[in-house]
């Protein structure tokens, strides 16, 4: 079996999410006895990709940007002389408005949000904003999938790998690119995030948020926020998780005065480590955590700090 | 303008997810259902604040059972003009995706919007589906949306900030958060909806490229551990040396 599947990069590195992409595309073809060709275009060093578990990179020098309608374009060549039996994108932006096209134009079966390597035809998702699982079985020779992002780990374990010119006829973009805003280059993205410190009503104002962006900082986490507190615009709309926001799946989610509304839940239960913060012992949200304090934010968050602070003192 | 807006139906976001038929379907017993969030507070309110400013029409459009009516006529409630619902199962993306674009390849919808993705199944396919069989460009997940001389801006989020994107029309759009905020239906809206078109589309069924073996529930937590909120730097500890995860 050979997979391929498609590396975006930014800035000259590829995005956390494409090499999970790959090491799950290179596990999924080497638990076959396969080999994954990982595809990708523009001025970047692609070997690295071997890295994360690639036996070879086709990049297409000539393109610059990962739009849409051109990355079909050239998946779909590369399926072709490829001879794939199946195609992995992340779960990403790009992926949302790839792998749907293929799917049509291949007639190939798609399992969009992954979170495990398939167990012969059949692959697992989650649904009901993860409150269940599914297992997905495709009914065609040609997979296509999709990785929800931080749900399979980036392998570092490989060794670079060639790369060899691929060119395709991809068209133009139908979807232009004018103006791409920078907001705070040094905070982390959340979706991305490894860690992530979250808050609530429970924090009374926006003003108040000083403390939760200062334990993140130490923490090295990424801020997010319950859907309120993003509709009453004490914080940006991205920042909202759960059901109707984005989910995540952080291997760290610390909640600070949230109640743990089913809805909300929903968008944080993947995470591994769950921490609550809540002066009410009867918030739900303990139900599902792993850590818990009882306790006000306003006292609790600064002793976090101050912990944080000097643990960072000793690494 | 002509607009069309995908709207599916999901079950109410408080529902107990269990499952029947030896985990192979959503129990829906007592679900109350709901009309898919992103469908509704986005997509369809921003189609309608578009037609209020620029005129035009707003049609919703769903694939699904009879069942799916009550859920067509809130959307009616809230705004649209008409509806029209394909009788199909939805069976997968693919075959929700035919019909839809089926239905609109000749009907020269200006715009066509879905939500970003669906509460129950998390797909996010639809949209590129469609886009696809009816070669349009896709914007997918845009969190702003304006229209204007046959143009539509939109603006979205990507790593690190703001991207803002321009496309012709005609184009699909996927809606996510930021691009309008939901409207309680009034009375007036509810007595109109009783009244205005609801088209039903006998379709023969669609070709589908998955199945739903069987559904599983994440495993179960262990009990929460809990810590002195007097000594709370002992969390910092323990999530270091128990937990590993800083
Ligand atoms: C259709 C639908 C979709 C929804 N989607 C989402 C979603 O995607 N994401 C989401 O988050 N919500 C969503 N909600 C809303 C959800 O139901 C809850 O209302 C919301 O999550 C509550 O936010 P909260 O926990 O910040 O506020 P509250 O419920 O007001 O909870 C505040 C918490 O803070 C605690 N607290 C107060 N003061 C302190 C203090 N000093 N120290 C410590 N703790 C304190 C309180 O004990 C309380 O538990 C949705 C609702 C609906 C109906």
């Amino acid at each position: 079996m050979k997979t391929i599947v498609f590396a975006e990069h930014l800035n000259g590195k590829f995005t956390k999410s494409s090499l999970e992409a790959v090491s799950y595309a290179s596990a999924w073809s080497a638990s076959a006895g396969g080999t994954c060709i990982a595809v990708t275009y523009g001025n970047i060093d692609a070997s690295v990709l071997g890295t994360a578990g690639a036996s070879e990179v086709w990049k297409m020098d000539a393109l610059s940007s990962a739009d849409g309608d051109q990355v079909t374009k050239l998946m779909l060549a590369a399926q072709k002389e490829s001879g794939a039996n199946a195609i992995v994108l992340s779960h990403d932006l790009v992926g949302k408005s790839v792998a749907p096209r293929l799917s049509v134009r291949l007639n190939a079966g798609l399992v969009s949000g992954a979170t495990a390597i398939p167990a012969g035809n059949t692959v697992k998702k989650n649904v009901f904003s993860g409150k269940a699982i599914a297992h997905v079985t495709v009914n065609s020779e040609l997979s296509i999938v999709t990785v929800l992002p931080n749900s399979y780990g980036v392998n570092t374990s490989g060794t670079a790998c060639p790369v060899n010119a691929f060119s395709a006829e991809v068209g133009s973009a139908r979807v232009r690119v004018k103006e791409v805003r920078v907001e705070e280059s040094e905070s982390i993205p959340l979706p991305e995030a490894d860690k992530v410190v979250s808050a609530g009503r429970g924090m009374k104002g926006p003003e108040n948020w000083g403390m939760i962006e200062e334990l993140a900082k130490e923490l090295n986490a990424a801020t997010a926020c319950s859907r309120p507190v993003s509709d009453i615009g004490w914080r940006p709309h991205h920042e909202h998780v759960g059901q109707t926001g984005i989910a995540i799946r952080p291997n760290l989610y610390i909640a600070v005065g949230i109640s743990g509304a089913i809805q909300h839940l929903a968008g944080v239960n993947g995470s591994k480590v769950i921490v609550v913060i809540n002066k009410d012992p009867e918030a739900p949200f303990f139900k599902a955590a792993d850590y818990g304090i009882v306790g006000d934010a306003f006292e609790v968050v600064p002793q976090l700090i101050a912990a944080a602070k000097a643990f960072n003192a000793t690494k | 303008m002509k607009i069309l807006v995908c709207v599916s139906k999901a079950p109410d976001t408080t529902s107990k997810i269990t499952f029947t038929n030896n985990n192979t379907s959503f129990d829906e017993a007592g679900v109350n259902f709901i009309v898919n969030p992103y469908d509704e507070w986005y997509a369809l309110v921003r189609a309608l604040e578009l037609k209020e400013a620029q005129g035009g029409n707003v049609t919703v459009l769903s694939v699904g059972g009879a069942d799916y009516e009550q859920i067509i006529r809130k959307a009616l409630a809230i705004g649209a003009d008409d509806a029209v619902r394909i009788d199909a199962p939805e069976s997968d993306a693919l075959s929700v995706s035919t019909h839809i674009a089926n239905y609109a390849k000749d009907k020269g919808f200006d715009l066509i919007l879905c939500g970003k993705e669906t509460i129950n199944y998390n797909g996010s396919v639809v949209p590129g589906m469609v886009a696809e069989l009816l070669d349009m460009p896709l914007v997918a997940l845009a969190a702003k949306l304006d229209v204007a001389n046959g143009v539509a801006t939109c603006e979205r989020e990507v790593t690190g900030g703001m991207e803002v994107l321009e496309v012709n029309l005609p184009a699909v759009i996927s809606a996510a958060k930021g691009m309008a905020e939901q409207r309680i239906p009034n009375m007036r809206g509810i007595m109109a909806a009783r009244t205005k078109a609801l088209e039903v589309v006998a379709v023969e069924n669609g070709a589908s490229s998955t199945s739903v073996n069987n559904y599983e529930m994440p495993p179960a937590k262990s009990a929460c551990k809990f810590v002195d909120p007097a000594n709370a730097a002992e969390l910092i500890t323990l999530l270091h040396q128990e937990a590993k995860v800083i």
